[in-house]
Order: structure tokens, then C-alpha cells, then sequence
């Protein structure tokens, strides 16, 4: 045991060593705050255990974060070694294994979650419901994301991290790489991909069976709508992606020939599933933010959304789209020149449905009395410079062309233009507009918008020298280059752009701190003069129930209307006694075995994964057994409701 | 969440609660999934069936007449499934479960027919490293051997429940979900039977 632990705890490297150090402070600070506080029941009962989908998405955003800190050190790790030619910085291993955890954890553990968190805040309330359909598979999902996330990120400190890109191709990441590291990828993966199967499930069954009465399918707000398709998306792809994490974790433990380049096994096969999985992916994480945006630029237009069938119809047809383009992945992997041809067509006819959105939100915005709040201005930024990341996809989905730009830092830039502007900007943004709905309060908005300046010029400054560097032949990857490569004045700028980036994040956590302090708490439902149901709860932080009464509805902007009409808030109304679900342990029980099964397989220690799996058998025999009891739910009372539609109303 | 109590007794019981209608529909894009994930496996296995570089060739070591009873075998079973259900729907929880029991007798007698062909292929030779045919064939067959196994299990704890608890909006959920799970076992070795048995054979 203790020589398992000294073999693979990673002590030769200081910047390690420094992580494994402050770790252990912050464990060591947060079991002392909560022992000293006497907090640990709180968060037993009131987060670990919630159902309310509100809280889960909350903890949903924190945990977001948090990867997004992990993910934008290794990306400034990365750019600090790239400034200057023959750096030393970090040595080709060690760049090797951040740049695939940054991708790994930028696009599975941070934008996943942070858009998972906000539909779950969001999406019931704007569908009128009092939750989502399944409340105890909505706390499963979170923590077996947690867990997930948990077991892939501790591979940096024990055992060593996967190195062979987010992409993870065979046959490098089978025989070219030994060690834990691909395993906690391909388990890290796997685990929290449970969640995300489930949450898909979830959302789906949620809005279509849940909506207030009214809300006919095209009645529902843009972001509902996304997440549906999203959802649907999701519960296409992932099971793909579940089998080939298994297929490559049977080759390299179990001796399989899956993907290998021996005994009949073929690593195109990887390449070709991890993109029928991967593409589609790029959509679940970026129609999610084209409904945030359009939530936005809605209410700070004054407008109802332009076009809002259109919208639907071009999510539908992206949507279908979106399975089938993936071998544009691989034009240069060897594919004839008439399969490449079909999926240059298809990848191209993905901008005429994205184009058909560009024109919806133009609009909206047209002869709008636009107003310029920090969330309305990265709905803003986002149209331009969306734009640019899009055309350049167009440019890399003409196969011909791709021959020239594939694998090169022109790649890279137009992926983090649509990622980068796509989603990261749609998530703050979504997280500043959706924000007193979570805490009651605004985000203070003057540093809101120093960290959106900060943050937005960082960024083009940081990736549009990305895109001459392609066209300077600087490939992606490289750990390092030579100074007669004349790649060094624009990596400079390249790295000056990123570390704007960061002291964007840093003010947006600050204004985090600044917010709790100094802001004033919101006295009605409606912070922003919303148009959409979430703004129609009487209080800034809706109740667990949500919606006393369930609101009606007549038309696309449902709350407006009844603004309109002058039906919103009304006084003396009858409540009745709300039906609520009770609070569920054992879904956080059953992520742990989850995550000792992944461990005991990351480290082939067998005792442990059968101890893993059985446990998590176990937990679902008990949930089967019992839960006819613990699913009983509890009635709110008329008095309860009452005293907690006062606005003022003291917390229980 | 609401209603969760009332009832609307012009349906069938699993359907007479709205937690019932919200699991089934949720069981149902469940099952959407489920096919997504043995399509994968199906894809995988055709891709790699001619990945055959030393070891035996399906059709030296399937036995036809042994595949088509594992066949009728497991097709029955979905038949006393829905056997099962119909006793349900009839209020008749005695034939229910006898017909439930039925149905298991018959997964189960699937499941040890499989494991015996698979022991029998171990010895002719094909194990799971061998190339990449047998992996593959192992990984989809074995897929969905597991479902048995846990569909088996699943079935016996609602069985169980059916029995302590009686016939109520909950447990005929419960019945009928399950039931919807073993059709589907069903429909996925038709797939299994004649895509890599079947084909197998030929030639």
C-alpha cells in the first residue's frame, strides 16, 4: 500500500509538488471551516443530498469553475512555455500532458457543466415546472460528473496524466503510452459520461412532459428549446462514446485488439467513433450558448426573439447535421477524395442553418433601444467574433484546403474562436443575466465590465496572431521552436493576449466576492424587466416549489405578455398544498463506488474495481427496493407558501 | 412532481400516476439510447469482422443448430413477458408472476447456454485476444449477456416487490418497464442472430 503510493505520487517536479502542497491546504482549510462552523450537516442536507435543481445547478457552475481555474493555468502554462523559441519551461512530457487536460477538462469538465448548471437553474423555470422530471437521477448526474471530474484531474498528482491529446488517438494513446495516465482518461471520461447520458434523459422527458399549461412547443423560450435539442443530442452521442471508451479500455487492459495496430485491429476505427461522438459533442456545448445568447439579446432588446421559428427549424437541422460531418476530422488520415468530398459538403451546409441564427440576432438587435448591461455586451462580442471563428470553419471544411491548414495553429485559433466566443462568452454571460435567480443579488456591474474588456481584447489578441502563425506553418503540439522559425513575435503577442484572459477571470471570481458584499439584494422576481417565466417567481431566489400556482400561458414571451396584460404578481391568490420530492443520499453514495470502481481500474488493482462495481450494483438494488418509501415526497403547506412568497421572508 | 397521488383510473395502472407516465416516457429515450450504444457495437464489430489474423473463423466453430435454440430460447421469453403483462392489465397477480418467473426461467437458461458457448470457443481457440473479430464478437454478444444477467436480477427484485406490495400504480410501473427492457434484449439479439450468426455462417 504504502509503496503503491510512493511509486506513483509524483514528487520530482516542483510546479507538482507546489499543487500537491496547496491541495492539501485546502482540504485541510475547508475540513476546518466546516468542523469550526459546524457546517457539515448543512451540507449534507442542504447541497450533497438536494434534489431542488436550482441547487444542483449551482453546485453545477461552482465545480465549472473551478475546472475552468484548472484549465486556464494549464492553457497559461502552456503559452508561457510558447513565447519565446527553445524555452525550457516544461519539458516535452510535461506539455504533452497539459495540453491534453487543458482540451479534456476545457471541453468535459468545464463548458459541459457550467451549460449542464445553467439549464438546470433555468430550464424548469422557464418551462413553468416545479422541477425536473426525474429529481434524484438530477443529483446521480452531478455527482457522478463530480466524480468523474475528481478522478481524471487527480492523475496529475498520482500516477501521472494522460499525454496523447484530447483526441486520445490509437495507436499512441495503446502501445505509445504506458502508464496510468490514458486510463484515467479513458475512466475519468467514461464515469462522468454517466451523468451526462442521464441529464440528457432528464431534460428531455422534463420539457416535453412538463411544460405549464399554454406552452405549446412553439411557444417555448430559445434556451428551453436548445436544451431540448441538446439533450436529444445527447442522448445519441454518448453512448458512443460510453463503447469506445470501453473498446480502448479493454485493449489496454484486458489485451483486446480493438484499435491496435496488431491482430486485425484498427486505430481509424477510434479516430472515426471518437468523432461520430466528438462532433455532435461541439454541438451539445454550443446550441446550449445560442440560446443563452438569444435569451440575452432578447430582453435587452425589448424584443420578441426575430425569427423565432426559423431559429427552431435551424437548431433541428444542426442538430441532424451535426452526425454527420465527423470525417472532417481526418480528411488527411487517409480517406479517398469522393468521401472527403461528401463531408466538405455536409460540413459546409452547417453555416447556412448558423448563418440563418447570425441574421436572427441582427434582427432582434435592429431598431432595438438596445441596452448596454455586462451580459448584453458578451451577446454582443460574441456576434462578430463568432463570425470569424465560423467563416474560418468553413475555410478548414473544404477538404482541398484542409490539406494546408490541418494540424497547424490555424486550427487551433478557429477552435477557440467558436469555443472561446461561442460558449465561454455565452456562459458569462448566462451566468451575469441568470445571476440574482441563483443568489438574490446583481453581479456588480461596472467590474463586470472591466472583466468583459479584459477578457474579450485578451482573447483576440491571444488568438488572432494564431491564425497568421498557421499560415506560418507553426504546427500545433510543438513543445517548443527555433528562433529562425520566425514564429516569436507573434507568440509574444499570443501569450500577452492569454494573460489578459486571466486577469478576466480573476476580476469575474473577484466580482464574485465583490457582489456578496456590496450588492443589493433584489426585492421582486423580475431583476432585469425579463420576458421569459423565471423572472415571474415573486422572489429574486424562486422558493424550492418554484411557482406557487403554475403560471399560464399565451404567448413565446410569457411573462411579458402577462406584464402587458397586467395578470403578472397577482395578490390573493388560493394556494394549495405543493407536492415536493425528498432529499436522496444515495446517489452520492453510489458516485463514490463509481469512482472506486474507475480508480481500481486505472491502477488494474481488482479487488478494488469489483468492490466498485458491486457497490454501485448494491446502490441501485437499495434504490429499487426501497424507493417506494423514500420517494413518498412531502406536502409544503398553504401557511409555508405564504410566508415564503413575502419577499422579505426570513430563510428557514 | 404535483398529482403525484392522483389517479386517473381510465388508463392502465403503470400509467394511472404522473411519476408513472414520466418513467415510462424516461424509459423509453433510455431505450433510444440503448440502441445508439449496441449500434455502435454492431458498427464496430463489421468494421472489424475481416480483421482476422490468426485463430478460427466463425464458421468453423458456430454451431447452427446451438445458436437457433438460444434463439428460440430467449424469443420466448419476450412472449411470456408479454404474457405477463397482459395478466397485469387483467388485475391478476398470481399469473403474473408465474408467467414473470416463466420468462427468467427462460433468460436464465439463455444466459447458461451462452456462457457454455463461450467456454466451448475458449477451448476452440477464440478468446477475447485473439484478433480483433473475436474481440469484437465477444464485446457486442458479451454486452448483452451482461443485460440478461442484470435484467434477470432486476426482474426477480420486482417480482419480489410485486408480491410484499401488491398490484399498485408503482409496482405495475415497475413490471411494465421492465418488461419493455426484455423485449428490447430480444430485439437486439435478432440483430445479434442474424448479423454475426447468420452471416457468420455463410460461405
Amino acid at each position: 500500500m504504502v509503496e503503491f503510493i510512493k511509486d506513483n505520487l509524483i514528487l520530482n517536479d516542483p510546479m507538482i509538488v507546489g499543487a500537491n502542497i496547496s491541495i492539501l491546504l485546502t482540504v485541510i482549510v475547508l475540513v476546518f471551516v466546516l468542523t469550526y462552523f459546524k457546517k457539515w450537516k448543512w451540507l449534507w442536507t442542504e447541497w450533497i443530498t438536494t434534489v431542488d435543481h436550482k441547487r444542483i445547478g449551482i453546485m453545477y457552475i461552482i465545480s465549472a469553475l473551478l475546472m475552468l481555474f484548472r484549465g486556464g493555468v494549464d492553457a497559461l502554462l502552456m503559452r508561457a512555455q510558447l513565447t519565446v523559441p527553445n524555452a525550457s519551461f516544461l519539458s516535452s512530457q510535461h506539455y504533452n500532458e497539459i495540453f491534453t487536460t487543458h482540451g479534456t477538462i476545457m471541453i468535459l469538465f468545464m463548458a459541459m457543466p457550467f451549460l449542464l448548471g445553467l439549464m438546470n437553474v433555468v430550464v424548469p423555470l422557464q418551462i413553468g415546472a416545479r422541477d425536473v422530471a426525474f429529481p434524484y437521477l438530477n443529483n446521480l448526474s452531478f455527482w457522478s460528473f463530480f466524480f468523474g471530474a475528481i478522478l481524471f484531474n487527480i492523475s496529475f498528482v498520482f500516477g501521472g496524466s494522460p499525454d496523447a491529446g484530447w483526441t486520445n488517438y490509437a495507436p499512441l494513446a495503446i502501445e505509445g503510452s504506458p502508464g496510468p495516465g490514458i486510463n484515467y482518461y479513458l475512466l475519468g471520461l467514461q464515469v462522468s459520461g454517466i451523468g451526462t447520458l442521464l441529464t440528457g434523459i432528464n431534460f428531455i422527458v422534463t420539457i416535453i412532459k412538463m411544460r405549464a399549461p399554454g406552452m405549446t412547443l412553439l411557444r417555448m423560450p430559445m434556451f428551453s428549446w436548445t436544451t431540448l435539442i441538446t439533450s436529444f443530442i445527447i442522448v445519441f452521442a454518448f453512448p458512443i462514446l460510453t463503447v469506445t471508451l470501453a473498446m480502448m479500455t479493454f485493449d489496454r487492459l484486458f489485451g483486446t485488439h480493438f484499435f491496435t495496430l496488431t491482430a486485425g485491429g484498427n486505430p481509424m476505427l477510434w479516430a472515426n467513433f471518437f468523432w461520430l461522438w466528438g462532433h455532435p459533442e461541439v454541438y451539445i456545448v454550443v446550441l446550449p450558448a445560442f440560446g443563452i445568447f438569444s435569451e440575452v439579446i432578447a430582453t435587452f432588446s425589448r424584443k420578441t426573439l426575430f425569427g423565432h421559428k426559423s431559429m427552431i427549424i435551424s437548431l433541428v437541422v444542426i442538430s441532424g447535421l451535426s452526425f454527420l460531418v465527423w470525417v472532417h476530422h481526418f480528411y488527411t488520415m487517409g480517406g479517398s477524395a469522393n468521401v472527403n468530398n461528401i463531408f466538405s459538403i455536409t460540413t459546409m451546409a452547417i453555416a447556412i442553418p448558423t448563418g440563418i441564427k447570425i441574421f436572427n440576432w441582427l434582427g432582434t438587435l435592429y431598431k432595438a433601444r438596445i441596452q448596454f448591461t455586462a451580459a448584453m455586451m458578451w451577446a454582443l462580442a460574441f456576434i462578430p467574433t463568432f463570425v470569424i471563428g465560423g467563416v474560418t470553419g468553413v475555410m478548414l471544411g473544404m477538404a482541398a484546403a484542409d490539406f494546408q491548414y490541418h494540424n497547424t495553429y490555424f486550427l487551433i485559433a478557429h477552435f477557440h474562436y467558436t469555443l472561446i466566443a461561442g460558449v465561454v462568452f455565452a456562459c458569462f454571460a448566462g451566468f451575469v443575466y441568470w445571476y440574482p435567480k441563483m443568489f438574490g443579488h446583481k453581479m456588480n456591474e461596472p467590474i463586470g465590465k472591466w472583466a468583459f474588456w479584459f477578457f474579450t481584447i485578451g482573447f483576440n489578441v491571444c488568438f488572432l496572431p494564431q491564425f497568421l502563425l498557421g499560415f506560418a506553418g507553426m504546427p500545433r503540439r510543438v513543445y517548443t521552436y527555433l528562433p529562425e522559425d520566425g514564429w516569436t513575435a507573434l507568440n509574444v503577442v499570443s501569450t500577452i493576449g492569454a494573460v489578459g484572459m486571466g486577469i478576466g477571470f480573476v476580476i469575474i471570481v473577484y466580482n464574485v466576492y465583490y457582489s456578496l458584499r456590496h450588492s443589493k439584494m433584489e426585492t421582486t422576481g423580475d431583476s432585469w424587466n425579463g420576458r421569459t417565466l423565471e423572472w415571474a417567481t415573486a422572489t429574486a431566489v424562486p422558493p424550492h416549489y418554484n411557482f406557487p400556482v403554475t403560471p399560464v400561458v399565451k404567448d413565446v414571451d410569457a411573462f411579458w405578455q402577462m406584464k402587458q396584460e397586467g395578470t403578472a404578481n397577482k395578490k390573493d391568490i388560493e394556494y394549495e398544498p405543493i407536492h415536493m420530492p425528498n432529499n436522496t443520499g444515495t446517489p452520492f453514495v453510489m458516485s463514490i463506488f463509481f469512482f472506486i470502481a474507475g480508480f481500481g481500474l486505472v491502477f488494474e488493482i481488482w479487488w478494488m474495481a469489483i468492490l466498485g462495481i458491486a457497490g454501485s450494483f448494491g446502490c441501485m438494488i437499495f434504490r429499487s427496493l426501497r424507493s417506494h418509501v423514500y420517494d413518498k415526497g412531502y406536502y409544503v403547506s398553504v401557511e409555508e407558501i405564504k410566508r415564503l412568497e413575502q419577499p422579505f421572508h426570513k430563510e428557514a | 412532481m404535483e398529482n403525484t397521488n392522483k389517479l386517473n383510473t381510465n388508463v392502465p395502472l403503470e400509467y394511472q400516476t404522473e411519476t408513472g407516465k414520466l418513467n415510462i416516457l424516461g424509459f423509453w429515450i433510455f431505450l433510444g439510447a440503448e440502441v445508439a450504444l449496441f449500434s455502435t457495437l454492431y458498427a464496430a464489430y463489421f468494421a472489424l469482422k475481416d480483421g482476422v489474423m490468426e485463430g478460427p473463423l466463425p464458421i468453423d466453430v458456430f454451431d447452427f443448430n446451438y445458436t437457433i435454440i438460444m434463439t428460440i430460447v430467449l424469443l420466448t421469453s419476450s412472449f411470456t413477458s408479454g404474457l405477463a403483462i397482459h395478466e397485469m392489465r387483467r388485475n391478476n397477480i398470481k399469473a403474473m408472476v408465474v408467467w414473470l418467473v416463466i420468462t427468467l426461467l427462460f433468460g436464465a437458461g439463455f444466459l447458461y447456454m451462452e456462457i457454455a458457448e463461450f467456454i466451448h470457443l475458449v477451448h476452440s481457440g477464440a478468446t477475447l485476444g485473439t484478433n480483433a473479430l473475436w474481440s469484437s464478437f465477444y464485446l457486442l454478444t458479451g454486452t448483452h449477456g451482461v443485460h440478461v444477467a442484470i435484467g434477470i436480477v432486476w426482474i426477480t427484485l420486482i417480482i419480489f416487490q410485486a408480491l410484499k406490495r401488491g398490484l399498485t400504480p408503482d409496482t405495475a410501473k415497475k413490471v411494465f418497464v421492465s418488461s419493455l427492457y426484455w423485449h428490447f434484449l430480444d430485439f437486439v439479439w435478432i440483430f445479434v442472430f442474424t448479423g454475426v450468426y447468420l452471416l457468420g455462417m455463410v460461405k
